[in-house]
């Protein structure tokens, strides 16, 4: 049959549909695997720039269009074509596919441009949706005995002031009482009705959230990095829990010092490490900011775990003495050339610490994509510990 | 203009074709909106089945769009009656020329023999048959799941091109055993040597041997693979097979691009000289919209470092009638593919007259070389080669199951390109279930075997 745009035909709406959307259908379907292998780099899609606290809540993440893979063979070095246009034998010109630029003589191009999305994705979204897709516990906020109160409302009273009267409620009295024989018409102060308050103990939803983070000579720029990341999904996690949730940033090497989060990231400090002194600038600040019973106290130490010997002791005695105030405590080993398993002297530390019954847990990251199981392993440590506790 | 007054145009242009020595079945036109020309210039048939590399496709076809480097105006499927599809927003002039266009195309896959062989094999119905395969995988999506279906055709798809049209579409499987060794001529020098050993004349029941699997490195993949995979469920292969049929049928249209665009870009010119009934308007336009098509891709900067198939087809044709007559392209258009069509016909004169180059692309800089026919020839054709892919080939199953293939290097020239045969490979042994290894050679030559997993 033959037809054209000029004549009427009768479309089936339907048919039409089906044939239009499938083009972008698999469009659509494409999109949904860049995005599943974003989800899966994110890790290393995050390392980069200083994302905890900043105020930018979204992340924009250049993807290449993917390729659908077919044996080929290797690019030559040198390569053959047929070509169309005066020229002699000889002739010599720049190859436009290589420069890029189309000169206004030059030859006309061989290959298509690569085409580049740019995916912006919240960093809200980024991290409901990973803790759905990789099952991460969510955390209990534990409810300490609290001194935080909060009025609330609570029943009702003949007397009160003027500002919460309970208008309706007044009225129902009004009614009530005018049902008997021989009632007075109008209000009196019998009918009136205030409405209550009274303080009610609130659980303690704050959340102090300490990153503390061996910058010794050590430790290497990868490290860091590596500890930065794993910091990031970290305090992701506890934010979806708390409304109020402070980051606290100590640094130390043979000496400990607090600094704000960009600071924090490009700090390089040198010499040994005395993990000591991070604990009592923890304890430090714990004690001057912080009051245990009404604030979940976190603390998350990163480090290569080569603590000075001479300092055991004394390390011992401040991790034991945040680990009694703290929620929870969690080591992670970042030692991107060996993987030591935690065989280490700060790793035997906290070892002891969760063998003696406190809330702790430890974890060897080597590698940016062990981050995400850094972070299961914390959360469901974490989410252990606050069933037991 | 109006239905009727086309109309009246397509009969008088079939008549005239067909006066003119063209052959060809009914062919329905119908008329669709550009999004769906696109459509069909994305998947190579009007419905195909769903893969994420079509989206891929799509989106460059989108952008090709956007930036007016193409446009389409006709999509022809051979078939009994054949279906052409024209683009709504085509005006008359156009659309007489993509009349006469389709017609030309609509002789060329009925006479030419390769068309014939394949069609012979895939039916003239592959429209309603790809139509039905998105169905089936359609429905398989329902039944196993987007993921498990996806992994099926990401593995099928990505060995589209390694069929063997040289074998039956609907092929069986290798004998079970090996052929009994021929019976030793009883001649007498036979004779003298048994009454020498008796023992080494004296055949005994002769067991029967097995033959290995494949018998001979094997390049139909897709074939293969459907038929020796060791766990692949029926509905896997069903979908390898599905993918293998439409390749049967994309196969003739990949070999003879150069010719049948060519025909038909020679016959849309022709039937419009000789329609006397077009008026002269028309005409005119019709004729300019023609000089778009077959124009050269140096027109705008001079040198081009590719070649229209379109133009080059043209030329051949013109060239051949010319000089050898009506029934001698009449005999051509039915006998070749592109490979016979380039060397037989791509004569020196016309490759100077159309200023074709060879050219060598070394380290960013394009150098210019001596004129040499065969070479060009080959230049040309190269990329035509076993359906454009590398030729990659099964060449023994493992006892255990592992499968190995091999490339043929020294055919093709070069080793593979090593990332995306690992992916390929990857793809290709989560359905074989099984080890999967390949052996090319690396950048120095050197033999090198990749594996999955």
């Amino acid at each position: 049959m033959s037809t054209h745009t000029d004549s009427h035909q009768p479309l089936d709406p339907a048919k039409w549909y089906d044939l239009f959307s499938r083009g972008a259908r698999d469009w659509l379907r494409h999109d949904e695997k860049v995005r599943d292998s974003v989800r899966r780099h994110l890790p290393q899609i995050v390392a980069g720039g200083d994302l905890i606290t900043g105020g930018a809540r979204t992340v924009r993440v250049p993807m290449k269009m993917l390729e659908h893979y077919h044996f080929r063979l290797r690019k030559a070095e040198e390569s053959q074509g047929a070509g169309q246009g005066k020229v002699k034998p000889g002739d010599v010109f720049a190859d436009p596919s290589q420069t890029g630029g189309s000169g206004e003589k030059g030859p006309g191009g061989r290959e298509e441009g690569e085409v580049q999305l740019l995916l912006e994705l919240k960093i809200d979204d980024i991290v409901d949706w990973l803790w759905e897709e990789m099952q991460l516990p969510n955390l209990k906020a534990r409810v300490g005995p609290s001194e935080e109160t909060e009025w609330v409302r609570e029943g009702w009273d003949r007397r009160g002031a003027r500002s919460r009267l309970d208008r309706r409620r007044s009225f129902k009295e009004l009614v009530k009482r005018r049902g008997a024989p021989g009632a007075i018409p109008t209000f009196t102060d019998e009918d009136l009705r205030f409405r209550q308050l009274a303080r009610r103990r609130q659980p303690a939803v704050r959340a102090a959230v300490f990153f503390l983070l061996d910058v010794s000579g050590s430790m290497s720029d990868r490290d860091r990095k590596l500890a930065k990341t794993f910091f990031f999904w970290t305090v992701q996690g506890l934010r979806r829990e708390y409304r109020s949730l402070e980051t606290l940033f100590v640094a130390h090497t043979t000496e400990a010092w607090e600094f704000s989060e960009p600071e924090f990231f490009q700090v390089s400090g040198s010499g040994g490490t005395v993990a000591s002194t991070g604990f009592a600038k923890v304890n430090e600040i714990i004690h001057e900011r912080y009051n245990p019973a009404t604030c979940n106290v976190y603390l998350f130490y990163a480090s290569d775990g080569d603590n000075s010997m001479s300092d055991s002791a004394e390390a011992r005695e401040g991790l034991a003495a945040i680990a009694a105030d703290a929620c929870f405590t969690g080591y992670v080993e970042v030692s991107s050339g060996l993987s030591r398993q935690l065989d280490t002297e700060t790793g035997r530390l906290f070892a002891e610490l969760g063998a003696a019954g406190g809330a702790t847990g430890s974890y060897a990251l080597n590698d940016f994509e062990d981050v995400w199981s850094a972070v299961r392993h914390f959360f469901s440590a974490e989410s252990r510990a606050a069933e037991g506790a | 203009m109006s239905e009727a007054v086309w109309q009246d145009y397509v009969e008088r242009i079939e008549a005239l074709a067909a006066r003119s020595g063209l052959s060809f079945h009914p062919v329905e036109f119908e008329a669709v909106p550009d999004s769906f020309m696109m459509e069909i210039a994305v998947y190579g048939l009007p419905v195909r089945m769903p893969h994420w590399s079509f989206g891929v496709r799509y989106i460059y076809q989108l952008i090709q769009r956007h930036m007016g480097h193409s446009r389409l105006f006709e999509v022809v499927f051979p078939g009994n009656p054949g279906h052409a599809y024209l683009a709504s927003g085509n005006g008359l002039a156009e659309n007489v020329l993509v009349t006469a266009h389709v017609l030309g195309h609509a002789d060329f896959s009925r006479n030419n023999m390769l068309f014939q062989r394949c069609q012979a094999q895939v039916s003239e119905h592959i429209v309603e048959h790809a139509a039905n395969h998105a169905r089936q995988i359609q429905q398989a999506i329902e039944t196993h799941g987007l993921q498990r279906v996806e992994a099926v055709l990401d593995a099928a798809l990505a060995l589209e091109q390694h069929i063997d049209i040289d074998q039956s579409l609907r092929r069986s499987r290798y004998p079970e055993f090996a052929e009994p060794a021929k019976a030793l001529a009883d001649d007498k020098f036979r004779k003298r040597f048994a009454a020498l050993e008796p023992r080494a004349g004296a055949a005994g029941p002769e067991a029967k041997k097995r033959a290995p699997v494949p018998p001979h490195p094997e390049r139909d993949l897709l074939w293969f693979v459907a038929q020796y995979a060791p766990e692949m469920e029926s509905w896997e292969r069903d979908i390898f097979l599905a993918v293998r049929e439409e390749s049967f049928y994309f196969y003739p249209v990949f070999a003879t691009q150069i010719m049948n665009e060519g025909w038909a870009s020679y016959w849309h010119a022709r039937l419009l000289r000789e329609a006397d009934f077009i008026p002269q308007q028309a005409y005119v336009d019709a004729i300019k919209c023609h000089s778009d098509v077959v124009r050269p891709v140096a027109a705008d900067s001079q040198v081009a470092l590719g070649l229209n198939p379109y133009h080059l087809g043209f030329s051949m044709w013109e060239k051949i009638v010319e000089a050898q007559g009506l029934e001698a392209a009449l005999a051509i258009r039915a006998q070749d593919d592109d490979f016979a069509f380039v060397r037989n016909h791509l004569t020196r004169e016309l490759a100077d007259e159309l200023e074709l180059f060879r050219y060598s692309a070394r380290d960013g800089q394009i150098r210019v070389l001596e004129p040499d026919l065969a070479a060009l020839h080959e230049v040309i054709l190269a990329p035509k080669y076993n359906f454009g892919a590398p030729t990659v080939m099964a060449q023994h199953v493992r006892a255990d199951g592992t499968l190995e293939l091999v490339h043929d290097h020294s055919l093709d020239g070069r080793g593979l390109d090593l990332e995306r045969s690992r992916k390929v490979l990857d793809y290709l042994q989560r359905l074989w279930r099984r080890p999967v290894l390949l052996t090319t050679v690396n950048q120095a030559g050197l033999v090198l075997e990749l594996s999955a997993p």
